[in-house]
């Protein structure tokens, strides 16, 4: 995201002069009626919704990695979250967000109350006449990013998680914490504006804020039962579906197409088609990399790291993707792959993340806002007028300091924050089902049904009306009836 | 009568199960059955951790026949089980008491038997 100076009056003015067809009425046409907002709205909007379906990524990655007796529970908690984030951010999130430029918090536009135009808008949340946007665009886009990063969160925690912790996290996740933070960064906040922290699309904002949520509830919550030996070793319990796995990790990375090139907050000027191609690049580079060291290894070709690559690969590129050169795309992603691998391999020795979102989006998002600090470009931070080029260009390790107290920053407030939280929910209602549901599974447990019903019930006890003709034979007749059953089922 | 068990590989049914047909034998069950012996488990390898799975899949196969049949049968499955290697399974033969015939009810040797072609609906 990036910080332009409130340049809507001019830009009014030279579009006046650009475009005939609004020349004549440009003292009269409000903005919003302006095809530069318009089409503006039109790619925010389609962008939004890439990374609304990052979601069904989410889930699909989350329920491949679950076993099978946990594949329903997935499915409940998207869809539960992804509601209550839609309704707490539009009640409150926004406001802190974005209703204001300052240093800690926004103070307008809760229940989006801003008016529809961007004039009226403009007054409360400044970023809308900066960038010449609908404010409902605005406000969507910058919706779905809390919500992924609230899914990211519940990754980490599966098959042992309670369902109640969900709602109460995501209630306070979704309307002050991930906003007051995504204010801090995104909204021209104290880190934005006085540090000069870069953070494009939000490796910290959105993916170590998610990672660092998971990180405080799993401390808490423990690893799965049989996740290690006696002598503390970890052992493998391999997900139900790689497919599945494999269908999440493409529908994460399309929605990816969303969630950084859509981060330009408009569409002219074509500066979006550049972030595609640098995030492209990374997560290919993430993908190369994990499949190659996990190679060497363990000579396997590890399907589920192929697929952590990719995701680190990204996300190591969301905080980078608005300010680097394509050149450096490659080896961001590529350090990221290397970095997820031995991070899965660390962290499982001491807790137990199913599906290493703390790898993938925690260290890995703390590389990719740190590599902003070496591979930004002069010409780019003047662009997003956002902090300085990085020690590649100048030689100066400010802007790397600027990126390290960001992230040290969010990680330690949001660690805090989330620890209290999951530590009252521990201590009132219970963080964790107990031994004999977490051996049933969640599916049957939390939700009263199977994910998969037929391979867990073989028959049901309604019977599919077996009729065979004639009465039962007398044990030991010798005849047999001359009736096929074939028969019998017609009038 | 006897009933003859036997754990074999999977690739190994199709052949026994088209030869005991050849040989007058259509009736038989399998059950996907897993176990071990001296045949070691599969290591599995998953995102960087191990995984030992300590028994493997075979098939089960299981044929009620009289007396007289069970060499044939015997031999029927040592011809098409066996690869030489670990693994091939085992076979064993058991004495079964009563057979009956839930359609028809009736008992003893004759349900044994392969049907009469007027009796095989078309």
């Amino acid at each position: 995201m990036k910080k332009r100076l409130l340049i809507a009056g001019p830009v009014a003015a030279v579009a006046s002069l650009v475009l005939p067809g609004v020349a004549f009425a440009a003292e009269a046409t409000p903005i919003l009626e302006t095809p530069e907002a318009s089409i503006n709205a039109m790619w925010v909007i389609v962008a939004g919704v890439l990374v609304m379906f990052m979601q069904a990524g989410f889930l699909l990655l989350e329920v491949g990695f679950s076993r099978a007796k946990n594949a329903g529970a997935g499915v409940a908690k998207v869809l539960v979250n992804f509601s209550i984030a839609s309704l707490c951010y539009w009640a409150c999130g926004f406001a802190l967000a974005f209703g204001g430029l300052g240093e800690i918090a926004g103070t307008h536009g809760f229940f989006l109350n801003v008016g529809s135009s961007i004039e009226e808008a403009g007054k409360s949340i400044p970023f809308v006449e900066t960038y010449s946007i609908s404010p409902a665009a605005f406000m969507f886009f910058q919706f779905v990013f809390c919500a992924v990063s609230l899914a990211i969160v519940w990754g980490a925690t599966l098959e042992r998680i309670k369902f109640s912790a969900y709602i109460i996290y995501a209630v306070i996740f979704s309307a002050v914490l991930y906003p007051v933070l995504s204010h801090w960064i995104f909204g021209g906040g104290w880190l934005q504006a006085n540090v000069g922290m870069q953070d494009f699309a939000g490796s910290t904002v959105v993916h170590l804020i998610g990672a660092t949520g998971a990180f405080a509830a799993l401390l808490l919550l423990g690893p799965r039962i049989g996740k290690y030996t006696k002598d503390g070793k970890p052992r493998a319990i391999p997900g139900h579906s790689m497919p599945l796995v494999g269908l999440g990790v493409l529908i994460l990375w399309l929605g990816w197409f969303g969630f950084n090139p859509g981060s330009t907050l408009g569409a002219i000027g074509g500066r979006f088609a550049e972030v595609v191609v640098v995030t492209n690049l990374a997560a290919a580079a993430g993908v190369v990399a994990a499949v190659a060291v996990m190679y060497l290894l363990s000579k396997t070709i590890d399907i589920g790291m192929a697929g952590n690559g990719a995701i680190a690969g990204l996300v190591a590129i969301t905080a980078p993707s608005g300010y680097v050169e394509y050149w450096a795309a490659p080896i961001i992603g590529a350090i990221a792959g290397v970095i997820v691998v031995f991070g899965v391999i660390a962290i499982e020795k001491v807790i137990d993340d199913p599906v290493g979102a703390t790898s993938a989006h925690g260290l890995a998002g703390i590389w990719g806002t740190l590599s902003c600090g070496i591979f930004t470009s002069p010409r780019l931070a003047e662009f997003n007028e956002v902090g300085d080029p990085g020690l590649w260009y100048s030689g100066s390790l400010h802007q790397l300091g600027a990126q390290a107290l960001g992230v040290g920053v969010a990680f330690g407030c949001v660690f805090v924050v989330s620890y209290g939280i999951f530590f009252l929910i521990k201590k009132t209602i219970g963080l964790r089902v107990t031994a004999e549901e977490e051996d049933a599974g969640l599916d049957i447990s939390e939700h009263g049904m199977y994910g998969y019903p037929e391979q867990f019930i073989p028959q049901p006890e309604y019977s599919t009306g077996l009729q065979l003709g004639g009465a039962p034979p007398a044990v030991g007749a010798a005849a047999a009836p001359a009736v096929s059953p074939m028969t019998t089922t017609e009038p | 009568m006897k009933k003859i068990e036997a754990f074999i590989r999977h690739e190994a049914f199709e052949p026994i199960r088209a030869e005991l047909l050849d040989k007058g034998f259509p009736s038989l069950s399998i059950i996907e059955a897993k176990g071990s012996g001296r045949q070691k488990g599969i290591v599995e390898r998953y995102r960087g951790s191990t995984l030992t799975v300590n028994v493997r899949p075979k098939i089960k196969l299981e044929v009620v026949v009289e007396d007289k049949d069970k060499s044939v049968v015997v031999e029927t499955i040592l011809k098409h089980a066996r690869t030489g290697e670990v693994g091939d399974g085992k076979i064993f033969v058991l004495p079964v008491e009563e057979a009956i015939r839930i359609r028809t009810g009736e008992g003893g040797e004759p349900v044994l038997q392969l049907h009469e072609e007027s009796e095989i609906p078309t």
